[in-house]
Formats: structure tokens, C-alpha cells, sequence
């Protein structure tokens, strides 16, 4: 009757871990829910301000802002790495940190170099031990992203942009394809190049009435454009954060109730023999008689 | 037809507004601007203020507060792209400042040793135990 209770103790602690796991589950299903409204919500307002930012590049042919200039072969870039904060959420981070280790690796065999910004803990730990060059990094981000929160880190790589310290600047973030899937993804985000698309078509030329003039406008809304489109992915990240999360818990939810079913199995087997043992000691006790 | 004009308020972590309006009242960093219906295209930048729109059939105006931005006009579509925090430039500038100091100091701070190798078999050894996850349960 050795195993009975250590098997009954390790049946609980599992049954405990279950409990546990089966929670966050169900927090993150309903947070992932939240978070896909609201990478929902941000949509308009990065579709409307890039049709107007291409109008606006459009009308202007003579004036060309800094951000969309192309400058040839790059001598060093910038990287936004986009992560979460917090683990338990599958390979989420691993995937995103893993493609944005190769294209640093693959920069630098041609010897570029690499200014980087971090969003979120775990890929701040990460460029950390890497001896990265981070110049910029914002943590805590929490559930419900705030802009504000990203203005100052992406200013910075901005700033260097402007100056000539970079002459590109990419995103590596985490994109939210559906529950079950999210794929890291890499892009361009300066020089941008979505301005050379097509511009809505009217039957008459026409233009905008500009206040104060076409160039501030122009500088402004493309500064914000550029934040948006962060801000988009960072919480698009968050959507695919609890969704992995989701899918990580559920998945161990169903391994503990694995695990369960088995040691139930071993602890009645060993019940059932030490039964039959006492049985059988008591009939040849009598039968000694 | 009647002689209204869509609004659209949005900002980059919402949409704050969205209806119709026979009359809307923006703050413009040139002064006030009224739009009525099919007014000329117009952009231009907003100051933090208060939208005032007057709603077809309510005596009420709708007050939508806004702390900046841009503004779209289009005959029959007024559009205010809204900031969600108050900006200004050196605001921003003071942002840049803080969020540079700090990865400076997380810079000075570092203490573990590690290089693209090692970290690189950190992530492969993450990735080989997610690979070996996955073919257990798939045998479970």
C-alpha cells in the first residue's frame, strides 16, 4: 500500500495546476476578444490618413518629404521588435524574436549596422543578452495600449531617421491571421512606399485647401502615420498574445486531464492489488488454522 | 437628398464619432471653421477643442472634444482625424529625451555576458522543445 498516497497527493497537485491553467484560458479568451475590437477600432484611422498622406503626395510632386525619399543601400538601419510582456503564451515571442535575430544577423554579415527599439519586456530581455544596440524601449504596455506610450520611442528612431544616423527603419511584430495562427511578420515602414499607390479617381482634377500649408500637413500627418501604424501592430501583438496564450493554456489544460486519467489508473491498480493481497494473506491465515 | 453631411471623428485607438450633421463647428489652428454641406475640399490641422455638431432633427448639438489633429473636408464627408494625447513639439521632444535616457541606463546596466551565438541556441533549443511538445501531443 506503499504508492496509494503519494499517488492520491500528485492526482491533487495536478487537479490544483488544471484549475490554474483552465483560468487563464478562459481570461485570456475574453481579453483576446477585447483586444480584436480594438485592433478593429484602429483601422480607419491609419486607412483615412494614408488616402490622404498619397493625395497629399500627389497634388505635391515638387515637394518630397525626408520620409519618402529612397536612399539607396543602406548603411545602417533601425528595427522595431514588437513583443509582449509576459509569457506562458506558446512560441509567440520566440517566432517574432527568432526573425528578427536573422535579419540582424543578415545585416550584419553586410556589415550594416543596427539601432534598435523594443516594445514589450521579453524582446527587451532578449536584445539585452544579444548586446544589441537599443536605443529606445518602452515596457508595460499593459492590455489597453496607449499612443501616447510609443511616441517617445519611436521619436527617437525618427529623429535618427532625419538626422541620417538610419536610412531605413523596419517593424518586426507578430501578425494576427486568426485564433489559431500568428505569423511574424517583417516590413518596411521608412522610406514609406505605399505613397506611390493608386489615388481615388475623380472626373475633375481637384485639390485640397490647405491650412496652414501643404508641407506641415504633409510632415504631421505622416509623422502620426508612421506612429499609427506601430500602434496597429502593437496591438494587433496583444490580440495574438492572448490568442496564443489561449491556445497554450487549453493545450495544457488537456495534458494535465491526460495526466490525471493516467495516475487514476496506476492509483486504482494499486488499490485493487493490495486488496486482493490482504485477501489472500487472510485466507491462508485460516487455512493455517 | 437631404442636405446633410457625414462625420466621421476617429483617432488612432477609436472611433469617437460617426452620424450625420447639418452644421459642424471644428476649432482650426487658423480660427473656428463652420462646415455646411458640400463645402470646397479643405485640410488642415486642428487645435485641442470642442466639435460642435448639429444633429438633423435634434435641437441639441452633439460636443465631441478633441485634443488635436487633422481635419478632412470633403463635400459630403468631413473627417477629423483626432490625436488621443496632447501634442506638441517639445512635448514630443521630451518624450524622445526620457525614452533615450532610459535605454541608456538599461544599457549601463548590463551585466549577463552573451552574444548572437548563444542566444541563438537559446532560441533553437525554445524552438526544438515547442517542436517536441507538439509531436507528444499529437501522439497522446
Amino acid at each position: 500500500m506503499a504508492g496509494s498516497k503519494e499517488i492520491r497527493n500528485k492526482i491533487k497537485s495536478v487537479q490544483n495546476t488544471r484549475k490554474i491553467t483552465k483560468a487563464m484560458e478562459m481570461v485570456a479568451a475574453s481579453k483576446m476578444k477585447k483586444a480584436q475590437e480594438r485592433m478593429r477600432a484602429s483601422r480607419p484611422y491609419v486607412s483615412r490618413m494614408l488616402a490622404i498622406a498619397r493625395h497629399l503626395a500627389h497634388a505635391n510632386p515638387e515637394y518630397r518629404h525626408p520620409f519618402v525619399v529612397k536612399r539607396g543601400e543602406p548603411k545602417n538601419v533601425g528595427l522595431i521588435v514588437i513583443t509582449s510582456d509576459k509569457g506562458l503564451c506558446g512560441g509567440l515571442n520566440t517566432n517574432a524574436l527568432r526573425l528578427a535575430l536573422s535579419k540582424i544577423k543578415s545585416w550584419q554579415a553586410k556589415s550594416v549596422g543596427v539601432q534598435v527599439s523594443v516594445i514589450g519586456n521579453k524582446g527587451l530581455g532578449f536584445m539585452n543578452r544579444l548586446k544589441a544596440n537599443v536605443v529606445s524601449h518602452v515596457v508595460g504596455l499593459g492590455d489597453r495600449p496607449h499612443l501616447d506610450k510609443l511616441i517617445g520611442p519611436v521619436k527617437v528612431q525618427l529623429d535618427a531617421y532625419i538626422a541620417g544616423q538610419i536610412d531605413e527603419l523596419h517593424l518586426v511584430a507578430t501578425r494576427f491571421e486568426n485564433t489559431m495562427k500568428q505569423t511574424p511578420v517583417e516590413s518596411q515602414i521608412l522610406p514609406i512606399a505605399d505613397l506611390e499607390g493608386e489615388v481615388e479617381k475623380r472626373e475633375y482634377p481637384w485639390d485640397y485647401i490647405y491650412e496652414p500649408d501643404a508641407k506641415t500637413v504633409l510632415e504631421g500627418l505622416l509623422t502620426r502615420y508612421i506612429e499609427s501604424v506601430i500602434f496597429q501592430a502593437a496591438n494587433e501583438n496583444i490580440a495574438s498574445e492572448q490568442s496564443a496564450r489561449m491556445v497554450a493554456m487549453k493545450a495544457a489544460s488537456d495534458n494535465a486531464g491526460t495526466i490525471i486519467d493516467e495516475l487514476q489508473l496506476i492509483y486504482n491498480k494499486t488499490r485493487q492489488a493490495a486488496i486482493t493481497k490482504e485477501i489472500s494473506e487472510i485466507v491462508a491465515g485460516a487455512a493455517a488454522v | 437628398m437631404a442636405n446633410t453631411i457625414h462625420v466621421d471623428v476617429v483617432s488612432a485607438e477609436e472611433s469617437i464619432y460617426s452620424g450625420d450633421a447639418e452644421f459642424v463647428v471644428l476649432p482650426g489652428v487658423m480660427g473656428e471653421l463652420g462646415i455646411y454641406p458640400r463645402h470646397t475640399p479643405l485640410i488642415t490641422q486642428i487645435k485641442p477643442g470642442v466639435v460642435r455638431i448639429k444633429v438633423p432633427g435634434q435641437a441639441e448639438e452633439q460636443i465631441v472634444y478633441v485634443q488635436g489633429g487633422f481635419l478632412e473636408v470633403q463635400p459630403d464627408v468631413v473627417t477629423v482625424l483626432s490625436d488621443t494625447a496632447i501634442r506638441a513639439r517639445d512635448l514630443d521632444e521630451a518624450k524622445a529625451l526620457e525614452a533615450k535616457r532610459l535605454a541608456e541606463e538599461t544599457l549601463q546596466n548590463r551585466t549577463s555576458k552573451a552574444d548572437i551565438a548563444m542566444a541563438e541556441g537559446e532560441l533553437a533549443g525554445a524552438v526544438a522543445q515547442l517542436a517536441a511538445i507538439r509531436r507528444l501531443r499529437r501522439r497522446s
